[in-house]
């Protein structure tokens, strides 16, 4: 089995968010990056535990400059056997979905698993837009992956709840919480990543059909009102009768 | 050159979601001088369908196939796809729930379309350039897009932009469309939902609880409060990590994203990444016995004290009032 695994680069959870060039540019200064969580804890490990148990092999595939070289040897030491990046600065999720599509047809694959969304601009697109392009069967938000032989079966989440599906190979899913837990790199893994290979692609002709033109910060809240825990009862009229939220 | 909505109905019913995508599509048909049409694939009774009118829609197109009672993203998409080009529509509103995040991009694909996923309020008409906001990293921060190509495609978020009513002047009809069920590479083979809780996605209400509750076995009281207020429960990282509380429960950065009207965190501290996903509420209410908890800067009205003294009396005041109300 053949798994490529997509994976972002977004900033660490901890990162204060911030504009410049009149807030028309997110200010990555001292912004520490990493995979986006849902691509390296769910995607990418399930991959290897199935490769692990089935055989096959797992590439990760990343659409991006050369500063995205930490992410990808990050992916290789969680144990990914070589890595591929379409050499271009990522635009909107379009255009990232067309390099990845364009290359899963020159190069045969059986299963394109991407996070469910990435934690910076959180769209829950590019899956979607592979599949689409590629006219692949598209499993999104999965939370479980099973395959027997050529056939594979998934858990995932729908509102209230989840389903059980089954698709055929070749198909594109997201992966979401629960497909598996996240691998912390052991020093073979780190050390073996150094040497494995990176294939750097050039990008395909793509237009983008979305651009951000500014960005803002949500409105700060005023200031909590707080109450005394011996007088819960103004808690209950404060939300009754000043947010009339009950 | 109509706007078209997609509409999934929860077991028969339109929720608030549904109309909040209905309201939304008439009034970006009526910016563009058009008509919002909304299209059906569950073959409903064309009393609940006309129902949609309400919010501003013209006309209700079913379109009905064995094929689509089996939900697969391609196979909607493509159907979707063969309606937009029969009805020439070029912009396509769903909301950004589970249906719509998974059908949306595979459409965005087959149209060629410009897709922003997850707006926040009415779009902004430039020529043929629509700008519309939606929230960015994780909710930390919100970026104003601009859809530049001719097809396009909004997922509204739910709950940030109230459904408008009108005049109900929608009709439905039947829309032909030749569907192959051959075309269907996913196949649904059970569907498991928890009966009678209140969806947390859309819940207008969720009481949240963290690892200041110190174990499973205390969540009766944050159940309870749940009940009173007919809300969601919901739950901070760690909790659903050590299992104290199921995955589908985690909110924040990782987990789901909620804007309720009303959140109310108990025990939790409020973590950058637990903020990022609860930050959109309307208003935030922390109890918590560490008055230095980040939480309560975020928060809107908030008690310092144990959760156990307080939440037993606060369930017993929220009795009182839904008794009372
Ligand atoms: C990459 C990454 C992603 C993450 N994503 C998420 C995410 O999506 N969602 C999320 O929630 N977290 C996330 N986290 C974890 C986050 O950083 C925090 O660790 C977590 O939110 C803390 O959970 P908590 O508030 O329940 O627990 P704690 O931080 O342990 O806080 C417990 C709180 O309860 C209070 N308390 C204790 N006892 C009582 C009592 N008797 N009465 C009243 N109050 C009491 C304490 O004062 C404290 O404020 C992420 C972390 C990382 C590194």
């Amino acid at each position: 089995m053949k798994f490529l695994v997509c994976i972002s680069k977004a900033p660490d959870t901890t990162t204060k968010i911030a504009f410049t060039d009149n807030n028309t540019k997110f200010n990555n200064d001292k912004v520490v990056f990493i995979v986006n969580p849902y691509d390296e804890w769910y995607a990418l490990v399930r991959a290897l535990e199935l490769k692990e148990k089935l055989g096959g092999t797992v590439t990760v595939i990343n659409v991006g400059a050369a500063d995205t070289d930490a992410i990808i040897r990050k992916a290789l030491a969680i144990g990914a056997d070589d890595a591929v990046r379409i050499d271009a600065e990522p635009g909107d999720a379009m255009f990232v979905a067309k390099q990845i599509a364009e290359y899963v047809k020159a190069n045969a694959y059986d299963i394109v698993l991407c996070g469910k969304e990435t934690i910076d601009y959180n769209g829950s697109e590019v899956g979607g837009m592979i599949a689409g392009l590629l006219d692949w069967g598209y499993v999104s938000l999965a939370s479980s992956l099973e395959l027997n032989g050529n056939t594979a079966t998934l858990n995932r989440e729908i509102a209230g709840g989840h389903e059980t599906v089954e698709v055929n190979i070749p198909f594109v899913l997201s992966a979401a919480k629960g497909m598996a837990e996240a691998r912390i790199p052991n020093m073979r893994g780190i050390m073996a990543a150094r040497t494995k290979p990176v294939a750097i692609v050039a990008a395909v002709a793509s237009e983008n059909y979305t651009s951000i033109i500014s960005y803002e910060l949500p409105k700060e809240k005023t200031g909590v009102k707080l109450v005394s825990a011996d007088n819960v009862g103004e808690l209950v009229s404060l939300l009754h009768n000043e947010a009339k939220v009950i | 050159m109509p706007v078209l909505v997609f509409a999934e109905s929860a077991n028969g019913t339109f929720k608030k979601s549904n109309f909040e995508a209905v309201s939304y599509g008439a009034r970006v048909a009526a910016q563009l001088n058009t008509e919002a049409y909304v299209i059906d694939f569950e073959n409903m009774s064309g009393d609940v369908l006309k129902s949609l009118g309400e919010y501003g829609a013209t006309k209700v197109y079913r379109v009905a196939s064995d094929a689509l009672k089996n939900f697969d993203a391609g196979l909607y998409a493509k159907v979707l796809n063969d309606v937009a080009q029969k009805l020439n529509a070029t912009t396509v509103i769903f909301a950004f729930n589970y249906s719509g995040k998974a059908i949306a991009p595979v459409l965005a694909a087959k149209m060629n379309a410009g897709y922003v996923a997850g707006a926040i309020d009415i779009p902004v008409m430039e020529g043929n350039t629509i700008k519309i906001r939606k929230n960015v990293f994780s909710g930390k921060a919100i970026a104003m897009y601009a859809i530049h190509s001719e097809n396009k495609i909004i997922a509204l978020t739910p709950n940030t932009v109230a459904p408008v009513k009108t005049e109900n002047k929608c009709s439905v009809e039947n829309l032909e469309i030749a569907i192959n069920a051959t075309d269907s590479k996913v196949k649904v083979k059970e569907v498991v939902k928890a009966s009678g809780k209140i969806t947390l996605s859309d819940a207008d209400i969720v009481v949240s609880a963290g690892r200041g509750l110190k174990g499973p076995e205390n969540w009766g009281m944050v159940e309870e409060m749940a009940n009173i207020l007919g809300a969601a429960t919901a739950c901070s990282r760690p909790v659903a990590d050590i299992h104290w509380r199921p995955h589908e429960e985690h909110v924040g950065q990782t987990g789901l994203t909620v804007r309720p009207n009303l959140y109310i965190a108990l025990g939790i501290s409020g973590a950058i990444q637990h903020l990022a996903g609860v930050n959109g509420s309307k208003v935030i209410v922390v109890i918590n016995k560490d008055p230095e908890a980040p939480f309560f800067k975020a928060a809107d009205y908030g008690i310092v004290g144990d959760v156990f003294e307080v939440v037993p009396k606060l369930n017993e005041a929220f009795k009182k009032f839904k008794a009372g109300a």
